[in-house]
């Protein structure tokens, strides 16, 4: 027999060992613990790369665009005078200016879009050579108004080559362009097209207009100056920025649907975190004595709590490495499918590489280990401050431990969470919407227990043995039997809220459908692009289509109010200025409008982004020039986040002489076929234009909510999944803790069915319990959600509406899951070995 | 109070065994993983015999009260209590029988901590959804018996180890059982306490109940009618 050699590690090395010991013994639940951490940090991780490497991709393109430029000069989609640009050209201090045309065109039968740049290429030089240089042909072949050139992604994802035909739609007609070659491989990194600015101004039908110029500023220029006399030359509507301020704007319009992403993968974090804690919780329970003994041993409190602090550290470390790495991956694949787009369409089409910032992973990776620590610490400073004499006599209660001690904690986080969340945004963000979830979370949670006893203690106490008895061990055990109900109090919360929020949303959206679509039949030039729209001709035929008894045209323009905030999009259309209300869903009372006042009708949006209130006044650059607007209401309007103002039609044709329409809204007569319509207006007005009926364009809204909330559909499940692992940990350590407790009552005579039933009473009742006060507190965070989050999010307002029947069948299914769950993770308790378990002193 | 022998047990009725005994133990045999623990083991007990089982540890006792409480299947031999052949009988039969006949007193107490002690010593009558005026006499009249009168609404932990001990011993006369099997039942007590728990049994086994006693105490083997020591070769009575 060899000699065994014995060590013996100094110091808490002997505790710190038994520790590590107690998670090799238990690898599954430190590893289900591990996978929680995990999966919040791959949500958040990802989440994270795909809207950096969108937002960098984005930013590259608008880079590439500006060039060498110091200052970009912007104005409405729709152009503005090209006469602008001498003036601009000739300020001193402006060393070079590049004039462009830069347009989402259509592409023809197809409904995406591609950039066309139309550039003055002598001139695009000496502000923007990336994109000259290295051209396949040369500079005078692209003097042909017929000839582009494509960038490599264009090529790619369109199919073409040298020598094709890239077909666009412009107004209600097709304009082919020949394909003279590629762009210089990183030249523009997204789908483009390249031409001179006279052929874009002519074949897109832009003649005398521009709608930026880049300009360099002349070495040793001050750039405040120059920029505030650029400003001076410029008519209404048209602003200089920083080309910086592009990207800013770009960025700032998916900005908030970014930190709602973010938000829901931090739920994730939490959730994971919360399963940490019960986890935990249920292993110190579980080695109580062995923590006791530490303790009568030697062990200080704080020894204790660093051997307990030290599993939570592990758990961490690993979850948040395999997170890192599992968010990685998910963000590479996600965005080599499906783009730099999250299911909101604001990075459709940006194609992008996963970009990784080591400080963004490393903030991951901590946030990820911190939440695994926090939620040890908890029961690891309960169990350093309970009492070894305790712990240690038989038949004692169980411990204290992971349980907050003073009730008023989680009162006072409550209310100071109910009291900040009226609050208003800050940065744009509804910063403190977040906080004030957070904190009615976290008060939920530190106030479960002491709800949960109050429950148990005034339950009747059943007829039924087991049943019996299933409400005695829930009694006895208030702070474990509160520490399952949490976690159902926080997945339930959450799904109840997430529920509410999302069919409010999609009832009130439903209902403005219903309340903007009035007509028989909607035709558009376009459902994108810059580049289509309804001449009088147009509008003419339109309005003669046999069977068509009444028509109303809509011009949709955008126009740039303030240069830090995305361009406004104006609706030019027919309005009765006495009501209103009969096509626009006012959540304003309407005003009386002043005589001989232009009145607007402005969206949630504008009113939110540029202080505007009803009575006062809105200044629109429309036609070039400025134009005062009397504010008459405010309007509800999904369509457009960065905001929307109805104008009447007939005005904006006095003020602009404009009229070119984008729209037409068609009522037809008693009897007429909407498709024999439709085939009119496509064999006569142009085979590209969009017609639909409402239902059609309500059906395809409402997929694309849908779609929209996708994501946060996925990230919610995951929170929920998260969840329901955390009760399955706090019933299954539970049933290990009392397999004496199961092998005492099968002596004594109850069956294995019976401690079933018991189990199943006992999950139930938890399930109960932790339902109706997670649907309460859903409630009230779905209000915070619809009421202070969605609005300062994305400047619309929501009806209530309450998901009844969906939340009964919810909470039916997390009652019978808890029941059920509680009975299988107590499943080895209906076996035999239990029977033994009471005669481990035998 | 349990003589007749109910439907879901008649499955198990012996012709063999002992008519005079009780409890009948003929030619038991167990080994675990090759190793025979158990042979050829035979043991009669009368109606209110008290006996105890010594032996060194890891002999085998824990087997044999296993084999007996039903808990555990023999290689050979049979079983038969009040005539019943415990070994032929399925698990529910068996969750009956030791429900109806058999008490159990644990080294460890084994009360559950979340009831009180009157609660506790109910359990085996409230299992069997006996009359409840009649548990809380018959509680009370046991509570009584053990000295813990006046402790019928504490909980567990407000109790000594000789006072759940006494609870134990309550809960496992409770329904008046046929056999009780006392494991160790002073193992965690100290002399005096183990003094008056094990006068207590000698006092409450009797009559229609008899038992046995495993333990390592001279002591407490003292109490007893006859005594077995168990050894490799089996199970001999220590003159």
């Amino acid at each position: 027999m060899s000699a065994a050699r014995l060590t013996v590690a100094p110091g808490l090395l002997v505790p710190y060992a038994a520790s590590l010991g107690e998670l090799i013994r238990h690898p599954g639940r430190a590893l289900l613990s591990a996978l929680g951490i995990a999966v919040g940090v791959a949500m958040g991780m990802a989440v994270h790369i795909i809207n950096n490497s969108a937002i960098s991709a984005f930013s590259m393109s608008v880079n590439v665009l500006s060039g060498e430029a110091d200052l970009v000069v912007r104005g409405p989609r729709g152009g503005f005078d090209e006469a602008v640009f001498p003036m601009v050209a000739r300020l001193p201090g402006v060393a070079a200016a590049s004039p462009a045309v830069e347009i989402d065109a259509k592409l023809a039968g197809r409904r995406e879009t591609i950039k066309v740049l139309g550039l003055d290429l002598l001139r695009a030089g000496s502000v923007q050579p990336a994109l000259v240089t290295d051209l396949e042909v040369s500079i005078l072949d692209l003097f042909d108004p017929d000839t582009v050139l494509v960038s490599p992604q264009a090529a790619e994802q369109l199919d073409l080559k040298r020598g094709d035909t890239l077909v666009l739609q412009v107004g209600a007609r097709e304009v082919g362009f020949k394909v003279a070659g590629l762009l210089a491989p990183g030249a523009f990194p997204q789908r483009a097209a390249l031409m001179d600015i006279a052929s874009a101004q002519w074949r897109l039908d832009r003649l005398g207009t521009l709608n930026r110029i880049d300009i360099r500023a002349a070495s040793g220029a001050d750039l405040t100056a120059l920029r505030q006399s650029v400003e001076a030359v410029l008519p209404a509507g048209v602003h200089v920025s920083e080309p910086a301020d592009e990207v800013r704007r770009g960025a700032g319009l998916s900005r908030a649907y970014r930190v709602n992403l973010d938000m829901l993968a931090l739920v994730a974090l939490f959730t994971g975190g919360f399963l940490v804690f019960s986890t935990q919780a249920l292993a110190v329970l579980r080695r109580r004595q062995h923590l006791a003994l530490l303790r009568v041993l030697g062990a200080t409190p704080w020894g204790l709590t660093q051997v307990l602090l030290i599993e939570g550290l592990a758990i961490g470390v690993l979850g948040a490495a395999v997170g890192v790495a599992l968010g990685y991956g998910l963000a590479s694949l996600a965005l080599a499918k499906f783009g730099g787009d999250l299911g909101a369409g604001y990075f459709r089409g940006v194609t992008a590489q996963p970009e990784v910032q080591l400080l963004s992973m490393l903030l991951f990776f901590g946030l990820g280990v911190a939440t695994a620590v926090i939620g040890a610490a908890v029961p690891a400073l309960g169990a350093a401050r309970s009492s070894p004499v305790t712990a240690l006599k038989a038949g004692s209660p169980e411990p204290a431990a992971a349980v907050p001690r003073y009730r008023w904690g989680g009162v006072a986080l409550i209310v100071l969470g109910a009291a900040i969340a009226p609050l208003p945004a800050m940065g744009q963000l509804p910063v403190l919407g977040y906080a004030a979830v957070t904190l009615i979370l976290l008060g939920a949670v530190w106030l479960t227990p002491s709800l949960t006893r109050r429950f148990l203690a005034l339950l009747p106490l059943p007829r039924a043995p087991g049943a019996q008895l299933a409400v005695a061990q829930l009694r006895g055990a208030p702070n474990l039997s509160g520490a399952s109900v949490a976690g159902i109090v926080v997945s339930f919360s959450l799904m109840v809220a997430m529920a509410i929020m999302v069919w409010s949303f999609r009832e009130s959206l439903e209902a403005w459908l219903t309340r903007v679509l009035p007509a028989d039949v909607y035709v558009r030039a376009s459902l994108s692009g810059d580049t289509a729209f309804f001449g009088p001709e147009d509008q003419a035929e339109i309005a003669a289509t046999p069977g068509v008894a009444r028509v109303e045209f809509q011009r949709q323009l955008s126009v740039l109010l303030d240069p830090r905030h995305p361009a406004v999009g104006v609706l030019a259309k027919p309005v009765d200025a006495q009501r209103p209300q009969s096509i626009l869903a006012l959540t304003t009372k309407p005003l009386p409008v002043p005589p001989g006042a232009n009145p607007a009708w402005i969206s949630e949006a504008v009113a939110d982004l540029y202080d505007v209130r009803p009575g006062g006044r809105l200044t629109l650059p429309l036609g070039g020039s400025d134009h005062a607007f009397f504010v008459a209401g405010i309007w509800r309007d999904y369509a457009r986040t960065a905001g929307a103002v109805v104008i009447d039609r007939e005005r904006y044709v006095e003020l602009t002489g404009d009229r070119r329409v984008t729209d037409a809204a068609l009522w037809l007569e008693p009897g007429a076929s909407a498709d024999a319509v439709a085939a009119h207006l496509h064999s006569r007005v142009g085979r590209g234009i969009e017609i639909a009926e409402p239902r059609v364009i309500r059906q395809l809204s409402l997929a694309a909510f849908d779609r929209t909330f996708a994501i946060t559909y996925l990230l919610e499940a995951v929170a929920v999944l998260i969840g329901l692992f955390g009760i399955s940990v706090s019933f299954s350590a539970q049933a290990i803790a009392r397999r004496a407790e199961f092998g005492m009552l099968r002596h004594v005579g109850m069956t294995r069915r019976g401690i079933g039933e018991m189990l199943a009473t006992e999950g139930a009742l938890l399930g109960s319990f932790g339902v109706t006060v997670g649907l309460v507190l859903g409630f009230a965070i779905s209000l915070i959600l619809i009421h202070v989050v969605n609005r300062q999010s994305f400047h619309w307002s929501m009806d209530l509406h309450v998901p009844w029947l969906l939340l009964a069948t919810l909470a039916a299914v997390l009652v019978a899951a808890a029941a059920l769950t509680a009975v299988l993770s107590g499943r080895q308790a209906l076996g035999d070995s239990v029977l033994r378990a009471v005669r481990e002193d035998w | 109070m349990k003589q007749a022998i109910p439907m879901e047990l008649s499955a198990g009725v012996s012709p063999l065994g002992n008519p005079a005994s009780m409890l009948s133990i003929r030619g038991l045999g167990k080994q675990f993983g090759g190793r025979p623990v158990l042979r050829d083991l035979s043991l009669d007990l009368g109606r209110g015999e008290y006996v105890a089982i010594m032996g060194e540890s890891g002999i085998g006792k824990s087997t044999l009260l296993n084999l007996v409480a039903g808990l555990d299947r023999p290689d050979t031999g049979e079983i038969v209590l009040d005539g019943i052949a415990i070994t032929r009988l399925g698990e529910p039969a068996l969750t009956e029988l030791r429900r109806d006949r058999m008490g159990f007193v644990f080294q460890a107490f084994h009360l559950l901590p979340h009831l009180t002690v009157a609660q506790n010593v109910a359990l085996p009558l409230a299992l069997a959804r006996a009359d409840a005026a009649a548990t809380a006499s018959r509680v009370g009249a046991l509570l009584e018996a053990v000295g813990l009168g006046d402790r019928g609404e504490s909980f567990p932990r407000e109790l000594s180890g000789g006072e759940m001990q006494r609870v134990a011993i309550a809960r496992a006369l409770v329904h008046d059982p046929t056999l009780v099997l006392a494991d160790e039942p002073t193992g965690n007590l100290d002399p005096d306490s183990a003094s008056q728990i094990l006068a207590l049994l000698r006092r409450r086994i009797g009559g229609q109940t008899a038992g046995i006693l495993v333990t390592h105490s001279q002591a407490a083997a003292a109490t007893v009618d006859r005594v077995y020591l168990l050894g490799p070769d089996g199970l001999r009575p220590k003159i």
